[in-house]
């Protein structure tokens, strides 16, 4: 009986480091001290504010169209 | 769907490609300045565009006082507005920076100096236009100002931090051309992101000039009006 234990305990220890692995995940924006979130929120706020650049450059042409006619 | 010129486009493909590549890509790793020596890509191409810019504002001031069309007044103005806007953004940048490199915000490098009172020359540009009532004469005073004041910023940002020691790199002492330690692979971003904001810059003195003529068209319409009811009563 001890020696089944005994091989038990063994068995079970040699797995529990697989264990304390963490599982596989999407980890890219994790790495490299999540730079890589910066880097999405930026682009973020560029595409925003280039996307109200958009908006105003079509606003103003739409007013020059109206001041032609 | 709204259409755009190329150049727009253009614009806003190397913007991206700034931000994206210049955070991610590869820099060469020097002591104190560490991961901030990518603000080469954001900081610098401020007073690159700036100076582009100011430059194009004095050769419309000089084409205004050549031809009196008040369409180069709008055109000098506004790029001198946004290179005001460039200006301020470079100054606040470096400040930045220098606050994580050099220890203070203000390090009264002599570079930091000449760009601030370069600032304030071109910030009086614009009080001198608000301060003039009749058009022409704003238009005729402040193109000639322009002139004086881009030929002022030309020392104040190259030569005399050349004269004395500084911590900006490329100044103190004579760089010559091939002594800037830029690397091969920032130059990579570096370039483009210099394009990339002043053309950003240009975008924005077109809507503002589009703008101003705009009003302009609305203020004479006005004034045709009022003066016809005038007429009739």
């Amino acid at each position: 009986m001890k020696k089944y234990l005994i091989s038990l305990l063994f068995i079970l220890s040699s797995i529990s480091p697989s264990i304390a692995q963490a599982p596989e995940m999407a980890d890219a924006m994790r790495s490299n001290g999540k730079i890589y979130v910066v880097v999405a929120v930026l682009t973020i706020v560029l595409a925003g504010v280039l996307f109200y650049l958009i908006s105003l450059d079509s606003k103003i042409s739409k007013l020059e169209k109206e001041l032609k006619d | 769907m709204l259409k755009l010129s190329w150049w727009k486009y253009l614009t806003m493909a190397l913007l991206f490609y700034t931000l994206i590549v210049g955070l991610l890509s590869d820099v060469p790793r020097l002591d104190i300045v560490n991961e901030s020596i990518r603000n080469l890509y954001f900081h610098v191409p401020m007073w690159f565009g700036m100076i582009i810019i100011l430059l194009v504002s004095m050769v419309y001031a000089i084409k205004y006082l050549r031809s009196n069309q008040e369409l180069h007044d709008i055109y000098a103005v506004e790029a001198a507005n946004v290179g005001i806007l460039f200006g301020i953004l470079g100054l606040v940048t470096g400040m930045v920076w220098a606050q994580f490199t050099w220890g203070t915000f203000w390090h009264g490098d002599p570079k930091q100096n000449a760009s601030a009172i370069a600032l304030l020359i071109y910030l009086a540009y614009s009080v001198l236009r608000s301060s003039l009532e009749d058009e022409q004469q704003r238009a005729k005073i402040s193109a000639v100002y322009n002139i004086f004041a881009f030929a002022t910023l030309i020392p104040l940002l190259f030569i005399l931090p050349r004269l004395t020691a500084s911590m900006h790199p490329g100044n103190g002492g004579n760089p010559g051309f091939n002594s800037y330690d830029l690397d091969s692979r920032m130059r990579m971003v570096f370039y483009p992101a210099v394009i990339a904001w002043t053309l950003l810059g240009w975008w924005l003195v077109s809507l503002r000039v589009r703008f101003s003529k705009a009003k302009n068209q609305l203020r004479t319409e006005a004034h045709a009006a009022q003066s016809e009811q005038l007429i009739n009563d």
